[in-house]
């Protein structure tokens, strides 16, 4: 049953990021990956990371591609859709991108699961899932929790500062 | 009981769909989805492996995955709108202000 809802959602993972990829619209291009990210959500769901789940739906699917779809709003769309949507050095990028796979697929067989750490699905079940997220993310990962603070401080006013119009 | 292996595998052709995205395509905005697709392979990979070690310590990083996502896309879509704002382009091979 479990390897079921694994088989539809990676599939769909799969198909909805070559959408993604191929569309010739840029708004639909970002609508695949809305349903790319809630498939994605759906796949943490069957690896017990519901938090994660709900924080790829509320922070990718709420907050960025909304980002993503007002810029592209800048485009013109209906001229957008008459050009060439890859650059001429595309048989480059399917050589390289097919390598890099091939590469990583074949280092695979390396990855051993068995160093168990301490936070078994039992374990989690006791704490909570979110609890046990928080216990680590605010005992051991505190200085990248307050880092990772400064890197959105600093995307704020980045991003601010360049998108605005110079005054002269 | 699904394998570790096939999680690692989606993981990995997600990001290789991500990564030809951003290789070949013309529009700066479709590269920067691109890029969110390959940061997506990664944190699936992350989150099996994480299930499957039994340590909560991939999942913690993919929450800075995402922290890092959400800064890099509104400096990125900034910069796109800047680059609009004095080029009014958005396809990358228009860009070759700095070949001399």
């Amino acid at each position: 049953m479990v390897e079921l809802f694994f088989g539809y959602l990676a599939g769909a993972v799969v198909v909805l990021s070559l959408l993604v990829v191929f569309s010739r619209n840029a708004v639909h291009s970002v609508l695949w990956m809305l349903l790319m990210f809630l498939h994605m959500a759906g796949l943490y769901l069957l690896l017990n990371a519901e938090f994660l789940a709900a924080t790829q739906v509320i922070v990718y699917a709420g907050a960025i591609l909304v980002l993503f779809l007002f810029v592209i709003m800048l485009l013109n769309i209906t001229e957008e859709m008459r050009l060439e949507q890859f650059t001429v050095g595309w048989p480059m990028g399917v050589s390289v991108s097919l390598g890099v796979l091939i590469a990583m697929l074949a280092a695979l067989s390396g990855f051993r699961t068995d160093l168990k750490g301490p936070w078994s699905i039992e374990a989690v079940e006791r704490t909570t899932h979110t609890k046990a997220l928080g216990k680590v993310l605010y005992t051991e990962y505190m200085l990248p929790f307050e880092i990772a603070s400064l890197v959105l401080l600093v995307a704020i006013v980045g991003a601010v500062y360049l998108a605005k119009k110079r005054l002269r | 009981m699904v394998p570790l292996h096939w999680y690692l595998w989606l993981g990995s052709v997600v990001f290789a769909i991500g990564m030809f995205g951003f290789l070949t395509k013309r529009n700066v905005i479709i590269m920067l989805l691109s890029i969110e697709l390959m940061l997506n392979g990664v944190n699936i990979s992350l989150v099996a492996l994480s299930h499957y070690m039994q340590d909560l310590r991939g999942q913690i990083l993919v929450f800075f995955i995402i922290v890092v996502a959400a800064a890099e896309a509104a400096i990125g879509l900034a910069i796109v709108i800047a680059l609009f704002r004095n080029k009014a382009t958005a396809h990358v091979d228009e860009i070759t202000g700095m070949k001399g």
